[in-house]
């Protein structure tokens, strides 16, 4: 049954500083061997400072707790699919910043599937603001709660 | 910023430069495991995938969209993305070999940037897709 009232709904704002040595672990672990995330004085000449990587704010996963979720109690976890996943970029994102994410339900909604029977979609927006206030990035993901267990 | 794009240089249809991904296997997930956080166990822990019915580990989704977001910062330089968008299609197993590619399908210009937008998608050995996107970069 779904509950449209926490559409709308916030986590706790958390906070993400943005280090050097996580963002090279993630640039090679997406086999990305672009040296701005490696070479410091090369990556101040073309980026003003070490970029992050396309999908690096999915590391808000170590800086994320359960109070800067938005409730998702209503759903069965062994049902979720993740099914998008966007990233709007408004200003650069360097190592050295220190970011405040605001996780929020965006929206919620049902619709027929195939042999999963109805299926659940839900939104939740993510707005990044950088140590100066400015807001840099929105993540974007939706998941899936399908009518049956995913490997089912 | 380092924009490596031409905005005249660019047309519509225009390729974006494919990276192939060779050999996928399972220390890649680990590794980005490790490097985001994403402890879920279907994509490292064999015991696991097995009792649900699953033959074998296989990668994040987000692992995947890591390795096609490098096609964006490779074409328009690190810096310029403005959007990525992904969709999940379909699961990247162990010894896949995937390609990573898009095309240009309009260019604009909105607050004082040139950008360009795209189609995006990771292609399998047979030719499958797996993750499919959209992309708009900034251009000089």
């Amino acid at each position: 049954m779904m509950d449209k009232s926490i559409v709308g709904k916030t986590g706790k704002p958390f906070s993400m500083p943005i280090e050097w040595g996580k963002v090279r672990e993630f640039a090679r672990a997406v086999r990305d061997p672009n040296p701005v995330y490696f070479d410091p004085d090369l990556a101040k000449k073309e980026c003003g400072g070490i970029p992050i990587p396309v999908t690096f704010l999915q590391t808000s996963a170590f800086w994320q707790t359960a109070e800067s979720m938005p409730p998702l109690d209503m759903f069965d976890l062994r049902r979720i699919l993740h099914g998008e996943q966007e990233f709007e970029f408004f200003k650069p994102i360097l190592v050295g910043d220190t970011l405040t994410g605001v996780a929020r339900v965006a929206d919620l909604y049902e619709k027929e599937g195939g042999r999963g029977g109805k299926m659940t979609f839900l939104v939740v927006e993510t707005a990044y603001t950088n140590q100066r206030n400015e807001k840099v990035a929105l993540a974007r993901f939706v998941l899936v709660e399908t009518g049956q267990a995913v490997g089912g | 910023m380092a924009a490596k794009l031409k905005f005249d240089a660019v047309k519509v249809g225009d390729a974006i430069p494919t990276i192939t991904i060779e050999n996928v296997a399972r220390p890649d997930f680990v590794r980005y495991a490790g490097a985001s956080g994403d402890f879920v166990p279907l994509h490292y822990d064999q015991t696991f995938v097995e009792a649900a019915g699953i033959p074998t580990v296989f990668a994040q989704g987000m692992w995947t969209a890591g390795c096609l977001s490098r096609c964006l910062t490779d074409f328009a330089g690190a810096g310029q993305v403005r959007r990525f968008k992904v969709r999940f299609a379909r699961q990247v197993w162990p010894g896949d070999t995937l390609s990573c590619r898009g095309k240009v399908t309009a260019k604009s210009e909105a607050n004082g940037e040139k950008l360009v937008e795209g189609d995006l998608e990771v292609v399998n050995q047979k030719g499958e897709a797996t993750v499919k996107g959209v992309f708009r970069v900034a251009a000089a």
